[in-house]
C-alpha cells in the first residue's frame, strides 16, 4: 500500500517536473501569458526568501511580486542545468536585499555583520523533549508561534536558515544567493538551528504544543 | 574530567548541523553516533534540533497574506498589458514618424527634380550672386581657400598648387562665384585668355569687392 502512494507520488512529481520544462520552453518561446502557471507553484516560498530578508510583509509582497516580474523579464536567460525554483528564489532574494540595502536601517546592520563573531553557539536548555509531530502545523497558533521565533532571530541566521531549511536551497546555492561563503553558511545555519531549539524548548514550558494528541495523558518527558 | 567532558559535548554541538545534514565524514559520524547514546544533553541538542529542521521545512511554514496569490496574478497581467503596450506603442511612434518623413522625402525630391540648382551649395561668399552668363561648360579653375572660379590662367588664383579643374557649372553647384576680372573679361570679349598683365596689377584690391557678374544664369 505504501509503495503504491510513493509511486503515485513520484509520478506525479515526474509529471509536474515535465510540464514546468514544458512551460519554460512555451514562456520563452514567447507564450508569456503562461508565466503565472509557471512561477504558481513557488509563490510562498518566493515571499518567504522575501520575508526573511524583508521583515515586512507589505514590503516581502512587494518585493515578491517585482522579483517575478524580473524572472519574466529574463526568462530566456534561464539555462535547462539550473533548477527553476533556485533561480526564482535567487532572483528574489537580490530584490530583497537591493530593497534594504536602499533603508537607512540596513547600515546599521551591515556594521553588525561586520562584526559578527561566529564562535560556537552553546544550547541553554536540556529538557529531555520528544519528537514533536509535523500534525502540531495544522494548528495556526503553532505556526504562528514558529513564525515569531523565526522572527526574532538576528537578520543574519534567519537569512541562511529561511533559504537552507525552508526553501531547501543546498549550502552552496545559499552562499550564492546571499553573496557569502560557504563556512559562514554552515556557520550561521549552526547557529539559527540551535537558537530556533532553544526558543521552541521554551515554548514547550509556554505550552506552545499544549492539546497535541500525544499529550493527552502523561506528560511526553 | 568534567572540563573534558564539555569540551567533547562543544565538539558535538559545533558538528550537530552537519551530522543532520549527513555532510561530515563517516569516522566522525560514528563517534557522534556513540556521544549521543551515553549524554542526554547532545541527545536533546540533537533531538531539537531535528524538530527545528522538520517543522521549519515543512511546506505549511511557507504562509501567504490573505489574497497574495490574487494580486500576484493581476500584477503579473499588468505586467504583461504594460510590456505589451510599450511595444505596440515603440511601432505607433515609429509608423506615425514614417508617413510624414515619408512625405517630406517626397516633396522634397520634387522639388529638387523640378529645381536642382536650389540645392547647389551655399555661395562661398555672402556679397557675390551665382554666376550668370557663363557657360556651363566653359572649363574652369578653383583653388583651395578662395570664393572664386577663374579662367584658366588668371594670375589672381590664390592658390595654385592647389588648383582642381571642373565646368562652370560644377564650381558654381559648389558655391563658387566667378572672378569679376577674368570672367568678366571673358563675357566682354567672348576670350578665354589669361587674365593678370602689368597693368592689371592695381585690381588686386577689387578682388575683396567681389563685384556681381550681372547676365544670364549658368545653364
Amino acid at each position: 500500500m505504501e509503495g503504491n502512494s510513493l509511486n503515485l507520488a513520484v509520478g506525479n512529481s515526474e509529471r509536474n517536473a515535465a510540464r514546468e520544462r514544458e512551460l519554460i520552453l512555451a514562456v520563452q518561446a514567447g507564450q508569456r501569458e503562461l508565466f503565472y502557471e509557471l512561477v504558481r507553484p513557488y509563490e510562498r516560498r518566493v515571499y518567504a526568501a522575501a520575508l526573511a530578508i524583508l521583515r515586512n510583509e507589505q514590503d516581502a509582497e512587494d518585493a515578491s511580486q517585482e522579483a517575478m516580474l524580473k524572472a519574466l523579464a529574463k526568462i530566456q536567460q534561464f539555462r535547462a542545468e539550473a533548477r527553476f525554483s533556485t533561480w526564482l528564489i535567487q532572483i528574489t532574494v537580490n530584490e530583497a536585499l537591493m530593497r534594504r540595502r536602499r533603508e537607512r536601517t540596513v547600515i546599521m546592520e551591515g556594521i553588525d555583520d561586520h562584526r559578527e563573531n561566529d564562535s560556537g553557539y552553546a544550547p541553554r536548555d536540556f529538557a529531555d523533549w520528544r519528537e514533536i509531530p509535523s500534525e502540531a502545523l495544522e494548528r495556526k497558533e503553532v505556526r504562528q508561534h514558529l513564525a515569531r521565533a523565526l522572527a526574532s532571530l538576528d537578520p543574519k541566521y534567519r537569512e541562511v536558515f529561511v533559504l537552507r531549511d525552508m526553501e531547501h536551497l543546498n549550502i552552496q546555492e545559499t552562499a550564492e544567493a546571499l553573496g557569502i561563503s560557504i563556512a559562514s553558511v554552515k556557520t550561521r545555519l549552526l547557529r539559527a538551528r540551535l537558537m530556533l531549539r532553544d526558543l521552541l524548548a521554551a515554548g514547550w514550558q509556554q505550552g506552545w504544543f499544549s492539546r497535541l494528541p500525544f499529550e493527552k495523558g502523561t506528560k511526553p518527558w | 574530567m568534567v572540563d573534558q567532558k564539555m569540551s567533547n559535548c562543544e565538539q558535538v554541538w559545533r558538528e550537530i548541523s552537519n551530522y543532520i545534514d549527513g555532510e561530515i565524514e563517516p569516522g566522525l559520524r560514528a563517534e557522534m553516533a556513540e556521544h549521543f547514546k551515553t549524554c542526554p544533553r547532545c541527545a536533546s541538542v540533537l533531538a531539537g534540533t531535528r524538530n527545528v529542521v522538520k517543522l521549519y521545512g515543512d511546506e505549511r511554514m511557507l504562509e501567504v497574506p490573505a489574497g497574495f496569490s490574487i494580486r500576484l496574478e493581476k500584477r503579473i497581467e499588468r505586467g504583461l498589458a504594460s510590456n505589451f503596450r510599450a511595444k505596440r506603442q515603440w511601432w505607433s511612434n515609429w509608423s506615425a514618424w514614417l508617413i510624414p518623413a515619408a512625405a517630406l522625402l517626397l516633396i522634397a525630391g520634387g522639388i529638387w527634380l523640378a529645381n536642382p540648382s536650389g540645392f547647389r551649395n551655399p555661395l562661398k561668399s555672402q556679397q557675390a550672386e551665382p554666376a550668370k552668363g557663363i557657360p556651363p561648360d566653359l572649363k574652369v579653375v578653383v583653388s583651395d581657400g578662395e570664393k572664386l572660379f577663374h579662367v584658366p590662367g588668371c594670375k589672381f588664383i590664390k592658390d595654385p598648387n592647389s588648383e582642381r579643374t571642373m565646368t562652370a557649372a560644377e564650381a558654381a553647384r559648389e558655391g563658387y562665384v566667378p572672378c569679376p576680372r577674368c570672367l568678366r573679361q571673358y563675357l566682354k570679349t567672348g576670350l578665354i585668355t589669361p587674365y593678370g598683365h602689368a597693368s592689371d596689377q592695381d585690381d588686386e584690391a577689387e578682388e575683396e569687392q567681389e563685384q556681381p557678374i550681372v547676365g544670364a544664369a549658368v545653364h
